[in-house]
């Protein structure tokens, strides 16, 4: 018992440091891969080619002045940052990030909270975040942040139906909502990652998931170039810091999913050393690295996506959340269960690489009409008439 | 006192204060935070009797997406504080004093009566099968065997409720 509270402990402090420092250092990576992006050179200035960047911003934000717009309601406006900044970082706890470290008092799980529940949990408490843009947008008494929240709310709600659909053929294959199993299920082999036997899952889970972190091409709630800057117009220093640490671990907290969820976890690809035991030390921090370096990859392409795409419209945003991606979830997890129970109870295939690779051949059948209707011919036939045009 | 009682007594008392404050509330968005937060101390309690399923589905349903519809709609309509109270006079007065009265009558009732024994399960039986079949299939198998007719009649009357809302809010079909 003692030692369970002595680890938990030590857990909480050391994620929660790992986030700060993360989404710190995350901040500096989003200027300095935009500067890339668009060819300039970003902050270098302060510190090593600009590491200490983030300490000079957060110095910043403590000094500067706290603003109160008149006429706003006190307690929400106080609160609503916190609101947002407290589900960010909850949902971290239930992610395994690596193998069970050994000690000498019993094996420690590399997560902080081992519950029964583990993925629903994510779902709950990363539905409880949009209530902090909701009442920052609303408390501020300023009809652009109103609207910032009022779009931050339908948003959330639209996608987060989606995003709860797309999981839905994991956990179907996983045979359980713990996230620790959803990992071991993956980790046979490289095919046996979920993004192989469930490749249109994890396409509309992601395209999900950067709606609900509000990040481009999905920032409507804080479109700058109609609501100055949405929900938080009205926020300064340390407050509005919040709102942006509380993006950065969302985006932190929706790469380690779709790691978790869709590329093995903390599983090292090729070899299963990394996940039979006994569990050595080595073994720890070797499948630590892993699951780092693929959160990294995400969180790239977060930023990537970023200083690449356009801004949806509004009304572009909600057609494509009801009428696009909630029916093709519902429809994919039909086909999907359909199809394991046609693999698993007909045919007797236990899951293994043979099992994931049929399931993949599927869905590359039904991707390529879903990428033909989905394009609408702008892209892929858009080419092709641009030459007919021309010729 | 037990480290679980004192988390139970704290949620409980959260839970009542909540919910006295989302109806004494004069603005529609105070009520509805309100209400979330009596939603969180349930889901607490839910815990307390080893149902998290139940708990992560309280969360994830009431307070994370109905509640923000709530919301969604209060801010939509920018509803002010509300005028003078429902109640009309001391009469209305007096009927809702007799039926709070009532309720409260009853639920002593139910606090010195002992359950009845189809409701009390063998000590740890919860977490048994919790262990055998997880905390999903614990609650889905009898949903979906036992319980199948009732669980389809109730999604059944939740399909009609929204064919309903969407005849009487679109003019124009």
């Amino acid at each position: 018992m003692t030692f369970f509270l002595v680890s938990s402990i030590v857990k909480i402090v050391v994620v929660f440091t790992v986030i700060m420092v993360g989404v710190a250092l995350l901040t500096l990576a989003e200027r300095r891969i935009c500067a890339w992006i668009q060819d300039r050179l970003g902050p270098n200035r302060v510190g090593p080619q600009g590491l200490l960047q983030p300490a000079a911003d957060g110095l910043k934000n403590l000094v500067k002045e706290e603003t109160l717009p008149a006429r706003a309601d006190k307690v929400l406006f106080m609160l609503a940052p916190a609101m947002s900044f407290i589900p960010a970082l909850l949902t971290f706890a239930v992610i395994p990030f690596a193998a069970p470290l050994p000690t000498p008092w019993g094996d420690v799980d590399m997560m902080v909270a081992n519950l029964p529940v583990g993925f629903l949990y994510i779902l709950a408490f990363g539905s409880l975040g949009v209530y902090g843009i909701v009442l920052a947008g609303w408390s501020s008494n300023n009809k652009y942040s109103l609207l910032g929240g009022l779009r931050a709310s339908a948003q959330m709600i639209s996608y987060e139906i989606a995003l709860g659909m797309s999981t839905v053929a994991v956990l179907l294959l996983a045979g359980n909502v713990t996230l620790t199993d959803v990992i071991a299920k993956q980790a046979q082999s490289v095919f046996t990652w979920n993004v192989f036997p469930l490749s249109l899952a994890f396409f509309i889970f992601i395209v999900a998931a950067f709606a609900e972190t509000n990040r481009l091409p999905f920032d409507l709630p804080e479109a700058e170039g109609e609501l100055i800057a949405g929900y938080h117009t009205e926020y300064s220093a340390m407050k509005f810091s919040m709102f942006y640490i509380a993006e950065y671990s969302n985006m932190v907290t929706a790469s380690a999913l779709m790691t978790t969820l869709f590329f093995g976890g903390w599983d090292i690809p090729i070899t299963t050393w990394d996940n039979t035991p006994p569990w050595t030390t080595l073994k720890t921090l070797a499948t630590l690295a892993m699951f780092s370096a693929k959160v990294m990859c995400f969180l790239f392409l977060f930023i990537w996506v970023r200083w690449t795409l356009p801004r949806f419209r509004y009304d572009q945003l909600m057609a494509l959340g009801w009428k696009v991606m909630l029916p093709l979830a519902l429809a994919y997890v039909t086909v999907i269960a359909t199809a394991i129970w046609f693999l698993h109870d007909r045919l007797g295939w236990t899951y293994d690489s043979r099992f994931a690779l049929a399931l993949f051949a599927l869905n590359l059948v039904l991707a390529v009409p879903l990428f033909f209707v989905l394009d609408r011919g702008h892209l892929i036939a858009g080419s092709v008439a641009e030459q007919g045009e021309r010729a | 006192m037990d480290g679980t009682l004192i988390i139970f007594w704290g949620f409980a008392g959260l839970a009542v204060v909540s919910a006295l404050s989302c109806i004494t509330r004069r603005s529609p968005v105070a009520s509805a935070l309100w209400l979330v937060v009596t939603l969180f101390s349930l889901a607490a309690l839910f815990v307390l009797l080893d149902a998290q399923f139940i708990a992560v589905l309280q969360v994830l349903v009431y307070a994370g997406a109905i509640m923000v519809l709530f919301l969604f709609v209060i801010m939509l309509l920018n509803l002010g504080p509300a005028g003078p109270t429902d109640l009309k006079g001391p009469a209305g007065l007096g009927v809702g004093v007799l039926l709070a009265g009532g309720l409260f009558v009853q639920l002593l009732g139910l606090a010195r009566a002992a359950p009845s024994p189809g409701l009390v399960l063998p000590p740890g039986a919860v977490a048994r099968a919790a262990a055998e079949q997880g905390m999903v299939p614990a609650v889905a198998r009898p949903l979906f065997a036992a319980y199948l007719v009732p669980f389809e009649i109730t999604s059944i009357l939740l399909l009609t409720a929204i064919v309903g809302a969407v005849v009487l809010a679109k003019r124009k079909l």
